[in-house]
């Protein structure tokens, strides 16, 4: 055993049988690389997560000319020069619509995260970051952390249509929610169990003890939603269960500090200043444990941004602005095109910024970032901009590679194979796959 | 089991989807105006068809009443709720789909935490508590028996078993004994109540119909609940609940004077207001920006009294002047704040609150949808839109659904807002006539809309755009008019407009969306509406004594028969 690299087994696996199989993390091969242990000899847990900017890009500031790995940075894409060896670009994979309506920055989402295109929000896959949390995300304090960034009260979370994960929208809130109470600091010097919990815990106990009489009285598409119920209920055991141990001692974890009152709204630099703060919060949770899923959306879909005193916004502007005659594109769109590759970045800054075992936090995180639409003027669902960002060695970095129009599904597929779930084939008619996208495996 | 039902042929073309507006607008026009004319005069209820037993969600207004009802309004809920899903339309069809998310569950126990505390706290247990333990360190069996007593029906919407109460009881216990003091224990069971599926959703149970072979009814308790949070938005009193343990709400005269009770009673304001507040989309507030800059007097103040001020009217017209329905779309009435009149520009002599006020005639504002809470939402944040304002009052007012745009369409000819070639609204959406693919649809907003291009984004009176006149005419199918108040007449007018309501009304109460079978009843609830001069209150009355009200179908919605409550359906085992 001691002679196989992780690397071979992955390979293998993926290649050789085609289909997808769970990629655990070895204990034996990780103890050979040494970087998977933390200092406190726990190991280091992978985290997964989404990013999402609205209204696509300008195809020829953002694709590289070249596939492979030494691609030009294009104009857009040079705010990330620091990162580019994290970073696998995915240019040319597209939303297959199958005759679905096309229900403009929806239905390209939710087919990305979903596999399947459809016409609005009534989603019939639960999203790829639902999978995953269903597989690492149980043992935490949150199963997952959504945040929203411009003052917009959703996310593209959903367990099923009627089953939305809502996002933060406030730094306040949540500072609260992860740092308030019930938060164990593993920086405190002692640790004293509260009899409150352990009685706390009981009673919601109780609560499921009422499941199957209940299960009984009612039709089967609301057992599904009474199951969802009780399935909440075991997750907040789980969270109360967590205060009831003395939480783990974390490497130079220190509890940050309450942010400060924002303008939370669209205004370009209000949502970049909110955007990072929340940003950074969320990486002190992952640090911590706290959950290892999170979603984070910059700008909706339909992207209110603006800049201050004008008159339209970011989404209006990618259907009504002219083309600039000298440079070829919407101006002003490219501007928010832009800004947006920065936030992504300042993201990955706050990730990257925790060290964690000998690299730090965002190695140990596979982050997938993607946009609604690719063209948003045309709300073209081909060829919509995706990145994959860390990805603690599971996946190849560096890399840039054109989809030549497969299916998007296929990025989909990938990274839960990376996070280690059992799936063979996702998505649903043309976006139906079973092809890894064998380039990405290092 | 199917059930013999009337096949009046109807005219009813419900949710009208425009959606062969690309190419002819025209004729799906006069099919809404088509109106109908069923041959069926007589106003008897045609044959009950009802839906599946429900098990909806309690909305966050409907959570803080109950709290409010229960225990008292004074008492805090530290809870973030998130917002509602939106189905078919409405809020309330949503609370029959939505899931139960970590998050959800999450500030339920928040909420639960903090009511229970308060409830069991020195302040407030001489009030809330209904009994006095011998002392705080000893189990007290009588006590936690009758506070288990006092509050599990009323948080479970029903009477529960000694058998049922036990674990309730059982909490009690166990809180006491751990953290040695009784009313410890009393919150734990009270927490354990509040986060159970019984009070955070009202699962419907059925029983077989004893007039109707085959049909299936709401049981009393579930009678009771659809009944009180239909009609007061809140949980059922114990009046409505003695006289559903008593039968009563099986029989017209016991359903009759409950109806009647809680029509006259001041929670049904809140019934209405509840209905409006989802009708009119105003979760949307929350999402609302406009640009400081360009709009300098919009705040979140004046947001939440945007709403206010349409709700104030509403219930104003509807309930305190029993006014027509219709008359919400031409009266000047209205009520103002400071803030509200300084958008408006008005004088506003009250220092806090509200007073009532008038629109003047000269700036043609008439009705609520010329209200910033109808004009402000339905806009950008730098600028109005005579486009979507317009889809709005398709939408929200008529019923009619506008599809969207096609996905690969060029607005750029649309130009920029300040460009001194199209200067106004109207010039720039002139160009989308002499593109077919959008000619079509916006036939059908743009008209309305244009017709308040006078009220600028945020909803100030306007004459001018970048300088250049408004030009203010438009139509609605087929009436022409070129002013706001033309509009609000039209609308007032319009054949849709009671339909519209007694459709979403009844949609609204039952928290699903109608079936093809119940178009004769929806034909029935429209006459019933028009003999009773539009009046609001009465149609609600109308729907929740008719038998269809909490009938329940042997047929689902989407064919296959539903497992009925009554019944023992073997589960499946989800691991």
């Amino acid at each position: 055993m001691k002679n196989l690299s992780r690397r071979t087994v992955l390979r293998g696996a993926l290649k050789g049988a085609g289909v997808g199989v769970a990629l655990p993390f070895l204990n034996c091969f990780l103890d050979d690389s040494g970087k998977a242990f933390a200092g406190t000899g726990q190991r280091l847990p992978m985290r997964f997560g989404t990013w999402i900017w609205g209204c696509g890009f300008i195809p020829e500031l953002w694709i590289p000319a070249s596939t492979g790995t030494d691609y030009e940075l294009p104009a857009h894409l040079l705010p990330l020069e620091p990162y580019r060896d994290r970073l696998a670009l995915l240019s040319g994979f597209d939303v297959k619509l199958d005759g679905v309506p096309n229900k403009p920055h929806i239905t390209g989402c939710f087919g990305l995260r979903t596999g399947i295109p459809v016409p609005d929000s009534n989603v019939k896959a639960p999203t790829i970051d639902v999978l995953v949390s269903d597989a690492i995300g149980r043992n935490t304090r949150f199963k997952s952390l959504e945040i929203s960034t411009s003052g917009i009260q959703r996310s593209y979370s959903y367990r099923s249509a009627g089953s939305p994960n809502p996002s933060e929208i406030s730094p306040i809130a949540l500072y609260e929610r992860i740092f308030g109470e019930g938060f164990q600091d593993p920086g405190a010097a002692s640790f004293k169990p509260d009899t409150q919990d352990m009685i706390h815990h009981s009673v919601l106990s109780a609560v499921s003890d009422d499941r199957h009489r209940l299960m009984n009285v009612v039709g089967a598409e609301d057992r599904a939603r009474l199951d969802e119920f009780f399935t909440s209920i075991r997750q907040l055991e789980q969270q109360i269960a967590l205060q009831l141990e003395p939480p783990a001692p974390i490497e130079n974890f220190v509890k940050p500090d309450a942010p400060p009152q924002l303008t939370l709204d669209s205004e370009m630099g209000n949502v970049m200043e909110t955007h990072r703060i929340m940003a950074g919060l969320l990486a002190k949770a992952l640090q911590c444990n706290q959950t290892r899923v999170f979603n984070v959306l910059f700008s909706d879909t339909t992207s209110n941004l603006r800049r201050p005193g004008t008159t339209t916004t970011h989404h209006t502007l990618t259907h009504e602005e002219p083309l600039d005659p000298e440079l070829g594109h919407q101006r002003e769109v490219a501007w928010f095109a832009r800004e947006s590759m920065v936030a992504w970045r300042e993201f990955l800054d706050e990730l990257a910024g925790i060290p964690e075992g000998d690299g730090t936090l965002l190695d140990n995180c596979l982050v997938l970032a993607h946009s609604d639409c690719s063209i948003a003027k045309a709300h073209a669902v081909e060829g919509i901009p995706t990145m994959i960002a860390g990805g603690g060695g599971l996946l190849r970095t560096g890399v840039h590679l054109a989809g030549k129009g497969d299916p998007i599904s296929r990025v989909g597929l990938t990274v839960q194979q990376a996070m280690g779930l059992q799936v063979e084939r996702w998505g649903s008619l043309s976006m139906e796959t079973n092809r890894t996208i064998t380039e990405l495996l290092s | 089991m199917i059930v013999a039902r009337s096949v009046l042929p109807s005219c009813m073309t419900r949710k009208i989807r425009l959606s062969v507006c690309f190419s002819i607008a025209s004729i799906c026009l006069a099919g809404a105006l088509n109106g109908c004319n069923s041959a069926d005069e007589t106003l008897a209820e045609p044959t009950p068809v009802g839906g599946p037993p429900l098990m909806r969600r309690l909305t966050e207004s409907q959570y803080r009443a109950t709290i409010a009802d229960i225990f008292s309004a004074e008492i805090p809920i530290a809870a973030r709720f998130e917002r509602g899903v939106r189905a078919d339309g409405l809020l309330a069809i949503g609370t029959s789909e939505a899931g139960m998310s970590p998050f959800s569950i999450e500030q339920y126990d928040a909420a639960a935490r903090s009511v229970a505390s308060a409830v069991v706290s020195e302040q407030w247990r001489k009030q809330l508590v209904p009994c006095r333990p011998q002392s705080e360190t000893v189990f007290d069996e009588g006590c936690a028996t009758a506070f288990v007593e006092h509050y599990a029906p009323r948080l479970m919407r029903r009477t529960l078993s000694t058998q049922e109460l036990q674990p309730y009881i059982e909490l009690v216990r166990r809180g006491h004994r751990q953290l040695d003091n009784f009313y410890e224990g009393l919150k734990f069971a009270l927490i354990g109540m509040m986060m159970s599926p019984e009070f955070l959703l009202r699962i419907e149970n059925t029983e077989p119909d004893t007039e109707m072979p085959g049909l299936y009814q709401l049981d009393d308790f579930s009678r009771a609940t659809r009944l009180s949070y239909f009609l007061t938005n809140s949980t059922p009193d114990s009046e409505l609940l003695r006289a559903a343990a008593a039968g009563e709400l099986k029989t017209r005269e016991g359903l009759a004077g409950q109806v009647d009770r809680l029509i006259a009673s001041p929670r049904f304001e809140d019934g209405v207001r509840a209905f409006f507040t989802d009708m009119l989309e105003f979760e949307l507030f929350d999402d609302l920006a406009k640009d400081p800059v360009i709009y300098p007097a919009f705040n979140s103040q004046v947001a939440a009294e945007a709403q206010e001020q349409i709700l104030l009217t509403i219930t104003d017209q509807l309930i305190g002047r029993n006014a027509d329905y219709r008359d919400l779309f031409i009266t000047r009435d209205t009520y103002l704040t400071r803030d509200l009149g300084i958008v408006y520009r008005l004088p506003v002599a009250t220092r806090k609150g509200w007073e009532k006020s008038e629109f003047p005639q000269d700036t043609g504002r008439a009705g609520i949808h010329t209200t910033i809470g109808f004009l402000a939402l339905h806009s950008h944040p730098g600028r109005s839109s005579p486009t979507l304002r317009g889809k709005a009052i398709r939408e929200v007012f008529l019923c009619q659904e506008v599809p969207d745009p096609p996905p690969n369409v060029n607005f750029s000819v649309v130009q920029e807002p300040t460009s001194t070639n199209m200067p106004t609204a109207r010039d720039r959406l002139e160009e989308h006539r002499t593109q077919a693919a959008c000619a079509g649809c916006h036939k059908i907003m743009d008209p309305l809309g244009l017709t308040l291009e006078n009220f600028d984004g945020l909803g100030a009176y306007r004459t001018r755009e970048n300088g250049a006149p408004i030009d203010s005419s438009g139509s609605l199918d087929g009436t022409e008019f070129n002013t706001a108040e033309g509009l609000a007449q039209a609308l007032h007018d319009h054949p849709e407009t009671p339909r519209c309501l007694v459709e979403k009304m009844y949609r609204f109460a039952v928290g699903r969306d109608t079936v093809w079978e119940e178009r004769p009843y929806m034909d029935y609830l429209v006459k019933m509406f028009e003999a009773e001069s539009y009046r609001v209150p009465e149609l609600m009355r109308t729907i929740v004594l008719s038998r269809n009200f909490f009938a329940i179908s042997g047929v689902r919605q989407y064919g296959g028969e539903f497992q009925n409550a009554g019944l023992n359906i073997p589960m499946e085992e989800t691991p």
